[in-house]
């Protein structure tokens, strides 16, 4: 695949990049939508971290650490959403161990690999790399992209319901469990999507920043998600084309485009005398 | 309608809830009220099926309240505290949150359901005040806002946790007229838990008074002239209640 498109993306590597940031820029703040709705910002941390073990698990086996991190990413948010809704845990400290327990399994298993000999670099699934996107990567995040759209297609009027009010939703006949662990399997799989591209360390800013912008200037839950995602695409085709033309991060480069463009939204609506979402 | 027998509760500790039992009946517009700490938010949630009772059970339209067989036909509305959505919320996507009850998750709203909501938010008087958003809204009008969730799914038991507490004049008034139109014209039962119901004392069939145990059950007029006999204490009885004096 080599299209004819201008310059920073006239390179198939920029093309395939392009395409798997473009899915993620959107898909990212869709699920991190509703992440935020449930104060759960850092559940994308915390199971990003834990994607990182899955990495390492998979170089040591010599499989691909993409299925591995997926493996592992479903299997840790499936574990996080089960210790919130015990209660006994709560949603934080349910993070913090898996947020720990990741980074600390990610370490181990990858200096075993180095040990046994294997060529270890975990640097471009931490950061992200847009040299080694490959085209099969590229389909396999076309398939969760069209998971993640269709799922929230279908149910983010039961989140947004749940994100209201809980025991409501679950008092109304909602199956809040079903959804609560669906959303943190999205959740998973997003992170995995985007780890080509900003690493699983700065995923979890893609899922939040870009909502943190538009929930300052949208007026309706609806419009809090459409514009999330819009401010994740223009994050990744900025973020990409910085990196391409100083040479710099892709990871990095897109996430601090999105925090950039969360201050300046924020300067602008305070400058229009606007108030924070939020504070009453 | 509802049925609740033996229902008792503890945190750990001492009990909570003790013996509590009572029904209602079709159409029935009762306050369950007590002193903080009596148990009210206890009970109201073991009603609800959020909460396992030690003892005792809770029936809705004759099933435990986990396995309602058809959901919407109860309605919940929380306290007003819990409306602090972390998104932009309009008013109109919170009352239509409510309408999900009665259709399955992943469908889109018809147009049923968009005359339910609209018709819900003309019963409260927030028809002009749709499109805000709730973290726009007074505290009564946020509080109308919970009300018209939990109609709009046209409920047949309606289940309010102190709703009015300080709320405006105006909401109180609005709030009343909402409910007495539910009982009379649709016959919708009501329990309604609160300190304060100055509104609507005059038009409650039964009141339930909780201190840990039921201490009176029955017409707010007997209450009134028997409640000293009874041996509840002034302290016992919400500020509401002197009214009936």
């Amino acid at each position: 695949m080599n299209l004819p498109l201008p310059w920073p993306f006239d390179r198939e590597y920029m093309q395939l990049a392009l395409v798997i940031g473009l899915i993620v820029g959107a898909c990212a703040p869709l699920v991190g939508t509703f992440l935020v709705d449930k104060h759960l910002s850092l559940m994308g941390d915390g199971i990003g971290h834990l994607a990182f073990a899955g990495v390492a698990g998979g170089l040591l086996l010599s499989v691909s650490p993409i299925w591995t991190a997926l493996v592992v990413a479903v299997l840790g948010a499936l574990a996080v959403e089960w210790l919130r809704a015990r209660g006994n845990t709560s949603g934080d400290l349910a993070l913090s161990l898996f947020f720990y327990g990741g980074i600390a399994g990610g370490a181990v298993l990858a200096s075993r690999a180095a040990t046994d000999g294997i060529t270890v670099n975990v640097v471009p699934y931490l950061f992200g790399s847009i040299l080694t996107v490959t085209a099969s990567d590229v389909w396999m995040v076309l398939a969760i992209g069209a998971l993640i759209v269709v799922s929230v297609a279908l149910a983010h009027r039961a989140w947004f319901t749940i994100g209201i009010d809980q025991e409501s939703a679950a008092v109304m006949g909602l199956p809040v469990r079903t959804l609560n662990a669906l959303l943190a399997v999205l959740t998973a799989v997003t992170i995995v999507a985007a780890t080509r591209i900003v690493g699983v360390l700065l995923v979890a800013a893609l899922m939040v920043l870009p909502v943190a912008s538009a929930r300052l200037v949208a007026r309706s839950q609806v419009q809090t998600l459409l514009l999330s995602a819009a401010v994740g695409v223009v994050s990744v085709i900025l973020g990409l084309s910085a990196a391409r033309i100083w040479g710099l991060a892709p990871g990095g480069t897109i996430v601090l485009v999105s925090a950039a463009i969360f201050g300046v939204v924020a300067v602008v609506r305070g400058s229009t005398g606007g108030a924070p979402i939020g504070h009453h | 309608m509802l049925t609740a027998r033996n229902l008792s509760f503890s945190y750990d500790g001492p009990t909570v809830v003790r013996d509590v039992g009572f029904t209602l009946a079709p159409g029935e517009f009762v306050a369950l009220v007590g002193p903080n700490g009596s148990g009210k938010s206890t009970l109201l949630r073991m009603l609800l099926g959020l909460l396992e009772p030690a003892t005792g059970s809770v029936e809705l339209f004759g099933d435990p309240p986990r396995d309602l067989t058809v959901p919407g036909r109860l309605g919940y509305v929380p306290q007003r505290g819990r409306l602090a959505p972390e998104l932009p919320t309009t008013v109109r996507e919170v009352v239509a949150g409510g309408r999900m009850s009665r259709r399955a998750w992943w469908r889109r709203p018809t147009a049923a359901d968009r005359d339910a909501v609209d018709h819900a938010l003309g019963a409260v008087a927030l028809t002009d005040l749709a499109s805000r958003l709730v973290t726009e809204l007074s505290g009564g009008q946020q509080q109308r806002a919970l009300i018209a969730k939990a109609l709009v799914a046209d409920p047949e038991l309606l289940i309010l946790d102190e709703p009015v507490a300080g709320v405006d004049a105006e909401s109180q008034r609005l709030f009343r007229d909402s409910l007495v139109h539910l009982v009379r014209e649709h016959h919708t039962t009501v329990l309604l838990v609160s300190h304060e119901l100055g509104a609507v004392a005059s038009d409650l069939d039964r009141v339930i008074v909780l201190k840990q145990r039921v201490l009176f059950d029955g017409a707010p007029a007997d209450l009134a002239a028997r409640g000293v006999s009874l041996g509840i204490h002034a302290e016992d009885l919400p500020l509401w209640l002197e009214e009936l004096q």
